[in-house]
């Protein structure tokens, strides 16, 4: 049997002058753009359209929607350093220490997986359980939808570095270049993922 | 980008200095929306804060500080148009506003 290999996975490709991966990987953040920023725009509609506060239908407050800055600003900051340890994953492999890459990888995995435990058993759980349902609110209605589409991102984030910490990692021995450019391909997309999660902390949480 | 050992070193200690500034800017939108500005300049200070933070981690954290490949800005510059065109459509509805008078006087 032939070994077929995908083209410029490691070269940069001479009509785009980057490796084809990365290419990839924007056109589908720029498409994850327009998901999340339709999402956004219909919250500015749906905000700015909200009668003022002694109509039944106002906007809650963050007293009244019960959610709570400190679980919400720890989650953030769990974000923000699982983005530091997945570029630096990639800087260590970059250096030739898979050993030390993969560790980062794993803090990265083990830090997603803390923002999923945190955003569901102390905040989904509780909120669904004490009536703050989708169907509450308009307010919680954007909260389900968007916390839910950003969770399912983190969620898939770690299929992706868990497969890079499995399977995939069998890569390093055959082609070590092209790992790495995986590697910053699903930081690329994991950096749009914390990207996104500083502005719905303070719009959610904080307005 | 490059990839030599020397700049790849260079680049951790932009990591850690971006980490720091980071930490700061949530700190900061929290105690922002602590003093309790009145709405909407809350949202703009929050917005603002917002996209210094996102900046600092699409400049450095996606190293588009050091990209130098035409391609990905002309689809960076799209998408920002496609953006900002997304964030005007709600303003688009005050065009309809007549039209929403008229429907809320006819149901009285």
């Amino acid at each position: 049997m032939s070994t077929q290999t995908l083209p410029y996975t490691v070269h940069p490709h001479p009509v785009t002058g980057i490796y084809s991966g990365k290419f990839g990987t924007w056109l589908f953040l720029a498409s994850e753009v327009m998901l999340f920023g339709a999402l956004f725009s219909s919250y500015v509609l749906l905000r700015v359209g909200a009668p003022e506060a002694p109509s039944p239908l106002h906007w809650p407050s963050h007293e009244e929607t019960h959610l709570s800055w400190r679980i919400g600003g720890f989650n953030t900051l769990v974000l923000i350093v699982s983005s530091v340890t997945m570029v630096m994953a990639w800087a260590s492999l970059k250096m030739g220490d898979f050993s030390k890459g993969r560790r980062y990888l794993w803090l990265t995995f083990l830090l997603a997986l803390t923002f999923i435990v945190v955003k569901l058993s102390l905040e989904y759980v509780p909120k669904l359980r004490g009536g703050y349902v989708p169907a509450k609110s308009t307010f919680f209605s954007l909260y389900y939808t968007l916390t839910g589409l950003h969770g399912l991102h983190v969620i898939g984030g770690m299929v992706v570095i868990g497969y890079f910490l499995g399977p995939g990692a069998a890569l390093w021995k055959r082609d070590p270049e092209y790992y790495t450019n995986r590697i910053e391909c699903t930081g690329l997309y994991w950096h749009f993922v914390d990207l996104v999660w500083i502005f719905l902390f303070p719009v959610l949480y904080l307005m | 980008m490059s990839g030599s050992h020397a700049d790849v070193s260079k680049h951790v200690r932009a990591y850690v200095a971006v980490f720091i500034a980071l930490a700061i800017g949530t700190i900061v939108t929290v105690a922002a929306a602590q003093v309790h500005i009145p709405h909407p300049m809350n949202y703009v200070v929050a917005m603002l804060i917002a996209l210094f933070k996102a900046s600092l981690v699409a400049a450095i954290f996606m190293h588009l500080k050091w990209e130098r490949a035409a391609n990905i800005w002309i689809l960076l510059a799209l998408c920002a148009v496609f953006f900002a065109a997304l964030m005007l459509l709600p303003s688009l509805t005050t065009f309809d506003l007549p039209k929403q008078a008229q429907r809320i006087g006819a149901w009285g």
